[in-house]
């Protein structure tokens, strides 16, 4: 499978990552030569291979549902960007 | 004092040959003056009043084993009131709110911190050069790289930095490193040490780990790090042994497997003569050799380098300048501060993982990628799993080449070639070990010891055994 320009902007844009239009060309080639690696996954026979999803075939541990921190929000809201009133602030959304 | 071991330094604190503060003054006055570029931050004001702490709680008897010893730690661990950057230009004013367990339970000991250390960006890469804050010099010789992601880690052991240090090991981060630098370095079983508080890459991969001049070292630091922790769902319930009790074991009859697919085309002939030499001392010791198949281990790049991308593009979308780390300038609209603060703040590598990630993930491939490589990951599984009904543990290099020059390898595809002996274990989730065995020129190679599951005891072992009667452990490289 290889990549052109648009579809690379499009992944990008996936991930929320710019591609600057002068870097495209250069991004496009690196990521077809990685997929080009990657594709060897195809020629492979899996048989009925079961995917592993961890390494231990360990099931998920689910706790009690209770609280076990204390609120923290004001030392977590120190270290944003921007904050007010006890909120995240971003650039307005809806006027 | 700089050569002393862990071990040492215990019995020369408990002597009072020397305080925690006058070894911590010591390594930090080799830190500032090593150009090495080892060390991302020195918290040199935080490790002189942890110092007179420990001086303070060994005067008193209140003391464990490890109250007073220096460490450095890999800046991918969350520390409290101090800059956790994981290497990135996007956590570069990120003061860490909590601590990490493997943090907490070091700092438990009453061990003393003397700085956080240089990493790939958010441990991406086998070369230490994708770090915002410029690349590590390996200590053998400064044009080159001391391996990655764990590459400050590696610099500071080899360069007497630091007696100790800690690592992360997601493709062979820990091990490969080790082996460019001339240390012992171990990534334990998946699941055996804490990843809450450790900045995730792939999570189904990622393991810490320590990084010492020798086993005996590393199985101390083990016992210290590992454990269950209720914080971290993939951390297993299971105890922990004390890793110092059996390292005097005899090795006799130890059944070593040699992999025939680790020794074809693409490794350097010097290395091969090193690791094969390392061989024949084990079986001077006892051991007994044999020809193992890994035939699936060839595909272990394929699934690494979907896997390992797939897993951080979603660990990696928190990072959108809204709750921490960086933002942009002057966003316009939500989109523009998501696009610019991500664009600004990663660097090209980081991008180019993610981006493969969301493609792998995206409408369409996901059966083709992901769970694909997750079938071939269960082959390769089992193929450890047939050879350790055969032997106890499988010997092998752990790069293909020796230390290269920084800058030299530009592409992308050929920098993922050369973790070709280190993925697969990390797929299986099993431990493996790197240990100084010799030299090609003035670089250090390194031997690479892969268990089956929970075998860390028997890894430690082996290669303290190794270590008893060889001394390449022992080669430090020249001051500089």
């Amino acid at each position: 499978m290889s990549l052109d320009n648009k579809k690379v902007k499009e992944i990008a844009y996936l991930a929320r990552l710019n591609i600057e239009d002068s870097d495209i060309e250069q991004a496009t080639a690196e990521l077809n030569n990685i997929l080009s690696l990657m594709d060897k996954l195809g020629e492979i026979d899996t048989g009925d291979s079961e995917p592993m999803a961890h390494p231990l075939k360990m099931s998920q541990r689910l706790r009690e549902d209770k609280v076990s921190e204390d609120d923290l929000s004001e030392e977590f809201q120190a270290i944003a960007p921007k904050t007010g009133k006890g909120h995240f602030l971003v650039p307005t959304v809806i006027e | 004092m700089h050569n002393l071991t862990v071990a040492e330094l215990i019995k020369g604190l408990k002597n009072k040959d020397f305080s925690s503060l006058e070894l911590t003054q010591h390594y930090l006055t080799r830190i500032k003056s090593s150009e090495l570029n080892a060390f991302i931050s020195i918290t040199e004001d935080e490790a002189l009043s942890q110092a007179k702490e420990a001086d303070k709680k060994i005067k008193q008897g209140d003391s464990s084993i490890l109250t007073g010893i220096p460490y450095a730690h890999k800046d991918i661990f969350c520390t409290k009131g101090v800059k956790t950057s994981a290497g990135s230009k996007m956590l570069d004013s990120f003061i860490s709110p909590y601590d990490a367990t493997v943090t907490k339970k070091l700092n438990n000991e009453n061990m003393v911190m003397l700085g956080k250390t240089n990493m790939d960006e958010f441990a991406m890469g086998s070369s230490n050069e994708n770090s915002y804050f410029g690349p590590v010099q390996n200590p053998w010789d400064v044009s080159k790289v001391p391996g990655g992601s764990s590459g400050g880690s590696a610099a500071a052991v080899a360069a007497r930095l630091s007696p100790l240090a800690t690592g992360t090991d997601t493709g062979g981060s820990i091990r490969q490193p080790a082996s460019l630098c001339g240390i012992t370095g171990l990534k334990p079983t998946y699941g055996r040490i804490s990843r809450y508080g450790m900045i995730a890459y792939a999570s189904s991969l990622d393991q810490a780990g320590p990084m010492t001049q020798n086993a005996e070292d590393a199985a101390i630091i083990l016992t210290a790090m590992a454990g269950f922790d209720k914080h971290d769902s993939t951390s297993a319930n299971k105890s922990v042994p004390d890793y110092t009790q059996c390292l005097e074991d005899s090795i006799n009859g130890l059944k070593i497997g040699l992999p025939k697919e680790f020794f074809s085309e693409g490794l350097d002939s010097d290395v091969e003569k090193v690791v094969m030499q390392s061989i024949k001392e084990y079986e001077s010791m006892g051991a007994e050799i044999k020809e193992v198949s890994l035939p699936n281990s060839i595909h272990a790049i394929p699934a690494y380098y979907i896997v390992a991308p797939c897993e951080c593009s979603s660990n990696l979308s928190r990072f959108d300048g809204v709750r921490y780390g960086y933002r942009c300038e002057d966003p316009k609209d939500l989109n523009d501060l998501y696009l610019r603060s991500r664009s600004e703040g990663f660097g090209e590598e980081v991008k180019r993982r993610i981006m493969i990630g969301a493609y792998a993930l995206s409408a369409g491939y996901y059966d083709a990628y992901y769970l694909k490589a997750q079938k071939v990951r269960q082959l390769i599984s089992e193929d450890f799993k047939k050879a350790f009904n055969e032997v106890d543990l499988i010997m092998g290099p752990v790069s293909p080449s020796v230390a290269f020059k920084l800058g030299s390898v530009k592409d992308p595809v050929s920098m993922y070639l050369a973790d070709i002996y280190t993925l697969s274990v990390n797929l299986a989730g099993l431990p493996g070990m790197s240990i100084p065995a010799g030299f090609s020129g003035n670089l250090p190679v390194g031997l690479q010891l892969i268990g089956n599951h929970w075998s860390e005891e028997l890894l430690l072992n082996a290669a303290h055994q190794f270590q008893m009667r060889t001394d390449w452990h022992k080669h430090s490289p020249a001051e500089n």
